[in-house]
């Protein structure tokens, strides 16, 4: 249980599709409650990392060392599949960038956010009915939807099912792809609210896939930006957004849309 | 009243200049050597045209920058910090708990109210509920933010009543060392004076403050010294 120690430590993370980069030699280290915002363009290799990262893919070379709740250490490669999926379960959470990925469109709202419960262990159906309630409450859907499908949810209400499905296990590490991504922008800034509140309150760790920098800057502490696959800058997202020092990361800032700031 | 005011801030030899890599490496020299202390209960003020480079000196002090070379030493909690080499995690603990920034121009922050924002941060200090939400009434109070706006959130304000949210939130929070950056540009006499009065308040209680301020008469009210960042002419 010592928090100076990193939750995650990446070395030499490197990916090869074939003969094709999709990352090379990632390092960095993710602490306890820190949210760590990985930029760049599509191809840059951000999701191939996160990829790794949350072990669906397997890197062709280097390390992810985890710290478990027991307090060891562990790299991700060397445990089995089952291990590896036991993790993405109950230490983990998922968020994709389409709600239909991430939920099971075939089930009601209310069991989407149950079933994450009963995967942990859960049997009692009036605690799992009241703390997915909880839930829906929490991300702002109307509880009296909790036995509708998702289906019938518009795009913003299905993002926010998916977070309360990926939180509702209290995970400690929240991978999240774009997960603002094919939404309005109003409905965007709702999201976005909702997502800094909850990391505040439950002290997660995420590390968050995107390209819009508006985005990192309003909910990282620290950032990566990632250029043909490899890390070309990164630091406190404030400096590192006010005042990068590569080409490619002025270029990024310096493409932004300078609305009302 | 008998122990010697401790240092809050001291940089040496800082250095800064910006590389504009989209005009063709373009290199802006900013500062370079600069030496300056703040000490606990001083209002020190950064002086120098615009474009002299206060506000990167400024920026660069909270972290918001990053200095090429120098130290930027803070105190924090009975330890010093260098800000120029620390991690991005031991910044923000600075930046939570030893040094404040009070700025007009704050990214807000969508659907919290104006009060709630204020309260966020009496909150953050250790206060109640209950006196977080009466602390953060007293400082919309004074200044002067009518009552009926409390409870919306900000982005709906007029720029001037914005400017002034930020400003409560800044003089809301117990940092032992403030940097100012340009409080009191564009308010009202009114509202200038309450500012005044705030930073008064701050310097008896023994906070130390970096500021800028163009306005002649309000630098000459709160300056205890001012320190020529022209001196520190990268450029010379």
């Amino acid at each position: 249980m010592n928090a100076s120690e990193p939750l995650v430590r990446v070395e030499g993370l490197t990916h090869y599709y074939g003969n094709h980069l999709g990352c090379r030699d990632v390092g960095f280290e993710l602490y306890e409650s820190e949210v760590l915002a990985v930029v760049g363009e599509s191809g840059s290799g951000k999701t191939t990392l996160l990829n790794c990262l949350s072990t669906q893919i397997v890197p062709t070379s280097g390390k992810v060392m985890y710290r478990f709740r027991d307090g060891h250490v562990e790299n991700l490669f060397d445990m089995s599949e089952a291990e590896q999926r036991v993790l993405l379960r109950t230490d983990w959470g998922f968020v994709m960038q389409n709600p239909r990925d991430g939920l099971r469109m075939g089930v009601s709202a209310g069991a989407n956010v149950g079933e994450r419960l009963m995967s942990v262990g859960n049997r009692h159906y009036g605690n799992i009915r009241k703390t997915a309630l909880d839930w829906l409450e929490r991300v702002e859907i109307d509880p009296t939807r909790i036995d509708d499908s998702p289906r019938t949810f518009s795009g913003g209400m299905q993002q926010r099912l998916q977070i309360a499905r990926n939180l509702v296990t209290s995970p400690r590490l929240v991978f999240m792809d774009e997960p603002t991504g094919g939404l309005d922008v109003s409905v965007q800034a709702r999201l976005l609210d909702l997502i800094r509140r909850i990391v505040a309150d439950l002290g997660l760790s995420i590390v968050i896939v995107t390209h819009d920098l508006a985005v990192a800057r309003l909910l990282s502490d620290r950032i990566i930006v990632m250029k043909n696959g490899k890390i070309i800058e990164q630091g406190l997202t404030d400096q590192v957004l006010d005042d990068p020092h590569q080409p490619y990361t002025q270029l990024l800032v310096s493409s932004i849309l300078q609305v009302g700031a | 009243m008998t122990s010697e005011p401790e240092t809050l801030l001291k940089v040496r030899g800082l250095c800064k200049g910006f590389t504009m890599h989209l005009q063709g490496g373009l290199r802006l020299p900013v500062v370079s050597d600069v030496a300056l202390a703040v000490r606990q209960g001083e209002c020190v003020v950064l002086g120098g045209p615009s474009g002299a480079g206060k506000s990167s000196l400024l920026k660069m002090v909270y972290g918001n920058y990053a200095a090429d070379a120098g130290m930027i030493e803070v105190l924090h909690r009975g330890i010093i910090v260098d800000i120029a080499r620390a991690a991005p995690r031991q910044i923000l603990e600075v930046r939570k708990k030893s040094v404040g920034y009070v700025s007009q121009f704050l990214s807000v922050i969508p659907r919290v109210s104006a009060r709630d924002l204020i309260a966020d941060v009496a909150r953050a200090w250790g206060a109640t509920e209950d006196a977080a939400q009466r602390d953060a009434a007293d400082m919309l109070d004074r200044l002067n933010i009518p009552e009926t706006l409390w409870s919306l959130p900000p982005a709906t304000f007029s720029g001037g009543e914005q400017q002034r949210v930020n400003i409560a939130r800044g003089f809301m929070g117990k940092h032992p060392l403030l940097l100012l950056d340009e409080p009191t540009a564009s308010l009202d006499a009114m509202n200038r004076k309450v500012v005044l009065d705030l930073i008064n308040e701050k310097k008896t209680g023994g906070v130390g403050m970096l500021g800028i301020f163009h306005d002649p008469e309000t630098r000459a009210a709160v300056a205890d010294r001012i320190v020529d960042v022209t001196a520190f002419s990268a450029a010379a």
